[in-house]
């Protein structure tokens, strides 16, 4: 299991360089700084001298890969691919282009997003198992039909709909939550909508996909043998069939968890919460390349720490499987 | 005179359009698929979805016919036309009642009076502030209290007129078959409803707009129903555009992984493995804020504001497409590998047969509906994507029609007092209609050509 573990960590490494050369190529080879600079400051009226000072300031005045005027290690580490991207893998996020430290700002942030995104994961996903183990319960008669419809129909809606609708009836014509923004002393005054419209938008696709398992589960021998035996229904379903069908379930929902921590751009940008979905979305908008190449690296980070939590997950749940 | 314009996504949506109708013709050569396809238009939500959907196809077709009207002579003795600058399209003919009649400003659905107050003149002269009566919507009506007995009698001109044409079109429909083996099981009627609520409901629109503002009117007063139509070229373009990119990437590399395993499989496991871990939606951003950046440097490029916007909708697709891929090259490759180790394909490699051969023939028949269902999946997602970007402002120009930008304008409209709600509902309708259609139709793909399915015995 450790030597598992450690040699999955040494397989993240060239990912994460492989993210890292994408990003820095996207970011600095396409784009040259002197672009960057250029839009910063504004179109027309900018001179070379005002093009030079935003890069100085920022570091970006330095060669892309080769430093000839360095001496020793300096003509590799003195350049703007060791200062930006080699440095994203010990983690030092460095400054953004406004001159803020970056990982200040991600440890002041994440307590917001978590505040919203793990709420909404926990619930959305007992909502979703509890509706589609009510859909199996009544396989084959109309309401399987009815809720399934529905469920195509939940489906179909983009999310930004559900956040406007939610949004509008809960907070300005009823009036029951506020309609944005977040306080840190009663945040949960402020996340109740988020996390009402975060399930409500889940809950098509997550009963589609959990009744598929669900059914496919029911349809093993040892579910037919308990119905044989003249076990209730409703002991089938909640001692035999929920605990083996929790098992694909939970599985596929580890890989999203360290992900949770980025919390949701939609969400958090609409409903005012300081986290860092909406700190990325201000970065995109505002081009601020320095935080939004952290967030990617931080991003595949996670991802790839899901798919470790995901294969470990697999052994804890399922005695079976070995790895190796 | 007119001027043709040629944008590059219309050729590439009518080459989709000429080779999906190819695809179609030769598919009638193989017994089973054809098969197959028949057990999804038997289903009644498979054809009326089918229906609906072409019809969006038809709607962003005609919407991609551009052209340049000339400009009436200025002076005496020229020799050069000289054209709009205005690039309209066949279906700014067809909606001509609903983009010619701009108002001031917002204006609710069927109003006639404005959403605004402004200063007014009364008649003797002095000034006092109300609704003014619209520019367009209504000005028929000298009396305002007719408004309602008016809307209900030329809505039930306009639903005949649309039954009739329904009417005329079934009763081709008819003729043609006449000759044929009755029904054959398809089931005709519910495409003909289908068929006769799209017709009516499109004439209602088209009659009722000249006289009024069917959804209204937005902030610069044009009409909303008009960009909402507008709107479905985007969403439709953006669908089966995007979905075109992540074919090539997915099967390629898909197949080649899961045949020749090895370094290939390395390769490409690390490649899409690399790509599925960077959030999609900052890869997204941040290749669309590459893109700004490469027009705004390279202005004098796209000297038509349709051009500019063009180029930026294709890059939107290309890049949806190039982030995409991975989902569908790793399913791809594990029905690859699986089908490899079959025995007529070890039984091909003993009498040699080459490894070109083998994939054409032997394993891409059997991976077929993997990608084909993932083709429909692909289209309903790029559609919602397109909202969500234009939302978070990375998605299509600003000057282009989409839901996307209707819905973000919606934003500061709903908290207006009293709020502006018809843009976003018009929006939402049009694209709910759209994916819904995409989605049912989906299931029914999948539950003819995925073998799972079949066993269960749906």
């Amino acid at each position: 299991m450790a030597t598992y573990i450690i040699r999955r960590l040494l397989y993240a490494i060239p990912i994460l360089i492989g993210v890292n050369l994408l990003t820095f190529a996207l970011f600095f080879m396409v784009n040259t700084p002197d672009q960057m600079a250029r839009v910063q400051l504004g179109e027309k009226h900018v001179t070379e001298a005002d093009i030079e000072q935003w890069k100085a300031e920022r570091g970006y005045d330095q060669p892309l890969f080769i430093n000839s005027e360095a001496e020793g290690m300096g003509t590799l580490t003195q350049t703007i691919f060791f200062e930006k991207s080699i440095k994203l893998l010990a983690f030092e996020f460095g400054k953004s282009d406004e001159g803020r430290s970056i990982s200040a700002d991600i440890k002041e942030r994440m307590w917001p997003s978590l505040a919203v995104s793990i709420p909404t994961f926990i619930v959305g996903i007992l909502v979703n198992i509890c509706v589609a183990l009510l859909v199996v319960m009544f396989r084959a008669t109309s309401f399987e039909v009815a809720a399934m419809a529905l469920c195509v129909m939940l489906l179909s809606i983009s999310p930004v709909f559900y956040v406007i609708g939610g949004q509008f009836f809960f907070a300005k014509l009823w009036a029951l939550v506020p309609i944005s923004g977040y306080l840190p002393e009663e945040p949960w005054r402020f996340v109740l909508l988020p996390v009402i419209v975060g399930v409500i938008a889940g809950i098509g696709a997550g009963t589609r996909l959990y009744r598929t398992v669900f059914i496919e589960e029911a349809n093993k021998d040892y579910i037919r043998t308990a119905r044989a035996k003249g076990v209730p229904e409703l002991t089938v379903l909640f001692r035999h069939l929920l605990p083996n069908g929790m098992i694909p379930v939970l599985t596929s929902v580890v890989v999203i968890i360290p992900s949770l921590f980025m919390g949701s751009l939609l969400v958090e940008s609409f409903f005012g919460i300081p986290g860092l979905g909406s700190y990325t979305l201000d970065a995109i908008n505002a081009q601020d390349f320095a935080i939004v190449r952290s967030m990617v690296f931080l991003g595949s980070v996670l991802y790839i720490i899901g798919l470790l939590l995901t294969d470990i997950s697999y052994t804890l749940v399922d005695p079976r499987v070995k790895l190796s | 005179m007119i001027k043709p314009v040629i944008l590059w996504s219309d050729v590439l949506i009518y080459l989709l359009v000429i080779s999906v109708v190819a695809f179609l013709i030769q598919l009638r050569k193989r017994p089973q698929t054809r098969e197959r396809w028949r057990s999804v238009f038997t289903s009644k939500v498979g054809m009326v979805s089918f229906v609906v959907i072409a019809f969006y196809v038809l709607v962003a077709l005609l919407d991609s016919l551009h052209y340049r009207e000339a400009l009436p002579p200025s002076g005496e003795g020229e020799q050069t036309t000289a054209y709009s600058s205005e690039v309209k399209s066949v279906l700014d003919v067809v909606l001509h009642n609903l983009h010619e009649s701009n108002e001031k400003t917002y204006s609710a659905p069927f109003a006639i009076y404005s959403f605004a107050k402004e200063n007014l003149e009364a008649d003797d002269g002095s000034i006092y502030r109300d609704y003014p009566r619209l520019e367009h919507a209504g000005k028929h009506l000298d009396d305002p209290s007719e408004r309602t007995g008016d809307i209900l009698w030329r809505t039930l001109v306009a639903l005949m007129t649309g039954l009739l044409i329904a009417a005329v079109l079934i009763g081709l429909h008819k003729y043609v078959l006449r000759g044929s083996d009755g029904d054959n099981g398809i089931p005709w009627k519910a495409a003909y409803i289908t068929i006769a609520i799209l017709s009516m409901f499109t004439c209602w629109v088209i009659q009722l707009s000249e006289f009024y503002h069917v959804m209204g009117t937005n902030k610069v007063g044009a009409d909303v129903m008009y960009s909402s139509i507008k709107a479905i070229r985007t969403g439709v373009l953006i669908g089966t555009l995007a979905t075109m990119v992540t074919l090539p990437f997915a099967i390629i590399l898909g197949i080649s992984a899961g045949y020749f395993k090895g370094l290939v499989d390395d390769i490409v496991q690390y490649l899409y493995t690399t790509l599925s871990s960077i959030p999609s939606i900052l890869l997204i951003a941040a290749s669309v804020l590459l893109v700004d950046v490469y027009i705004e440097t390279n202005a004098e490029e796209f000297n038509l504001t349709i051009l500019r916007s063009d180029f930026k909708f294709l890059a939107l697709c290309a890049i949806l497409g190039l982030t995409s891929w991975t989902t569908l090259c790793r399913l791809l490759r594990a029905e690859t590998l699986k089908v490899s180790q079959l025995e007529y394909v070890q039984a091909a490699h003993a009498f040699g047969v080459s490894h070109g051969n083998i994939i054409s023939r032997h394993i891409l028949p059997n991976i077929t509906h993997i990608i084909l269902i993932a083709l429909v999946l692909d289209f309903s997602m790029f559609v919602l994507a397109e909202a969500l970007l234009s939302y978070i402002g990375v998605g299509v120009d600003p000057s282009m029609h989409s839901w996307g930008n209707m819905i973000n304008a919606a934003r500061s409209e709903l908290s207006r007092d009293p709020f502006v709600w018809w843009p976003v509902i018009s929006a939402f309708l049009l694209m709910f209609t759209l994916v819904l259609a995409a989605n049912l139709f989906s299931d029914e793909v999948r539950n003819a050509f995925d073998p799972r399915t079949v066993k269960e015995g749906n």
